[in-house]
């Protein structure tokens, strides 16, 4: 079975890899980029841990072959602090005490972030549909929807 | 596993139709990423969409048919205002499949081949009068959309066809449509019963109708006789009473852990009346 090479932007870099046609992104993106940050809850699409933007839209990477990176724009959690500065999601997730074990953290973080870049006053109930895709196994998510909304309102200069 | 991205329709069937083994075509892969993962699917060749061009494009006609790209994903159906504007019904179905992940990729088409009866999407294309364009190796042929599916994960293509558009009819002036689905939750789940009605009215008359339902048999079903109670009438009480007793009588559930073939039923009665008086609403310019 003979790999493809693919050429592809991940956070803002051009990056190239041999991928099997059968790889996943997500495995690509651990595997052959060592970029550990996004994480595989399930492989089917049903947690969310995996999320990754892709040209902009918010995706499962689990759910899309690397090879269909060739020539798009990603962007994983390795690039949501900037120059060493938390990003606010990331600074509020600290604050409010919104993960536990983290496993989901990066995922929530890259799905959170791209609600806001296109909603940046969500109501609650926007934020919780928002992140319905996205499981977390220990903090009873209540602490992460006040994070988010505490993070979006610094972010509109509200808080 | 061979990997195609071909970039026209053509060079597609013709991949398709020289494949040997098993073959997939790739739009959103919000299933066949799932069964390959699960072991269900192992793809011999991976026929990939995207690059032809206009599968991502959604276009209103002068004469105001709609054609929807097969790579157009869910999100991008509902950011359309004018498309959520004339049917409503049918991006509301599409918006109900999967999260806001899944709704990145997940494309109608797909929803429409992976042949489930449970499928939102499809009840709201079918309650339309939607059709879809097939290329073949004998050419092209345009095909309702209640044809395609055969029965649980099957669909009627030919080895070598596939879907190259969806077509929406013109909405008109006084149209609505609604689908509703009943999960015991309410998001990320996958319907135990779904209903799709749409209506055309002149005056406070109705005069077309067409009504779908999903999770009820094998494939999603089409009931004339549930649209015949309404057609002629201003969906008074004794109306929506017979479209009712037509809509049950026209269920042949399974029952299973998601709700028994009984509560199936009966489920799809209340919904029909729900949807046919929001698609009224909407049918009137009102907002619902
Ligand atoms: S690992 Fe992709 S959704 Fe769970
Ligand atoms: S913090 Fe453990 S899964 Fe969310």
């Amino acid at each position: 079975m003979s790999k493809i090479h693919v050429t592809t932007t991940v956070n803002n870099e051009v990056v190239e890899f041999l991928a099997d046609p059968r790889e996943t992104l997500l495995d690509c993106l651990r595997d052959r980029l060592d970029l550990t940050g996004t994480k595989e809850g399930c492989g089917t699409g049903d947690c969310g841990a995996c999320s990754v933007t892709v040209d902009g839209t918010l995706v499962c990477s689990c759910l899309v072959l690397g090879v269909e990176a060739e020539g798009a724009k990603i962007e994983t959690i390795e690039n949501m602090a900037q120059d060493g500065a938390l990003h606010p999601l990331q600074r509020k997730f600290i604050e409010h005490a919104a993960l536990q074990c983290g496993f989901c953290t990066p995922g929530i973080l890259v799905a959170a972030k791209a609600l806001l870049d296109k909603t940046p006053d969500p109501t609650e109930t926007e934020v919780r549909y928002w992140l319905a895709g996205n499981l977390c196994r220990c903090t009873g998510y209540d602490k992460i929807i006040r994070a988010v909304m505490d993070a979006a309102a610094e972010m509109r200069g509200a808080a | 596993m061979q990997y195609h991205s071909p970039t026209s329709f053509d060079a597609a069937v013709q991949l398709a139709q020289d494949a040997t083994g098993v073959t997939r075509f790739l739009a959103g892969g919000t299933d066949v990423l799932v069964q390959m993962r699960a072991g269900m699917v192992t793809p011999d060749v991976m026929i990939d969409v995207k690059k032809i061009p206009g599968v991502k494009d959604c276009v209103r006609h002068a004469d105001g048919r709609w054609v929807i790209g097969i790579a157009v994903s869910g999100a991008e159906l509902g950011a359309n205002a004018e498309l959520v504007a004339d049917w409503p019904g049918v991006v509301e179905g599409m918006e109900l499949v999967g999260s806001t992940q899944v709704q990145g990729r997940a494309t109608l088409v797909g929803n429409l081949c992976n042949g489930s009866p449970a499928a939102d999407s499809v009840p709201g294309l079918v309650a339309a009068g939607a059709t879809v364009r097939v290329s073949g190796p004998n050419g092209v042929r345009q095909v309702a959309i209640e044809d395609i599916p055969a029965g649980p994960g099957k669909t009627t293509l030919a080895k070598g066809e596939m879907i190259t558009a969806i077509e929406l009819p013109p909405r008109g002036d006084s149209g609505g449509d609604c689908y509703l689905r009943f999960i015991p939750r309410t998001e990320m789940d996958i319907a135990v019963v779904g209903c799709a009605i749409n209506v055309v009215l002149e005056g406070d008359k109705i005069t077309s109708a067409r009504i779908a339902l999903g999770a009820v048999a094998p494939t999603i079903v089409v009931v004339p006789e549930a649209a015949d109670a309404i057609i002629g009438t201003a969906l008074d009480d004794g109306a929506l009473e017979k479209m009712v007793a037509a809509v049950r009588a026209a269920c042949r559930p399974i029952s299973d852990k998601r709700g028994t073939a009984e509560f199936r039923t009966h489920v799809a009665g209340v919904l029909a009346r729900r949807a046919a008086e929001t698609a009224l609403r909407r049918a009137k310019g009102e907002k619902a």
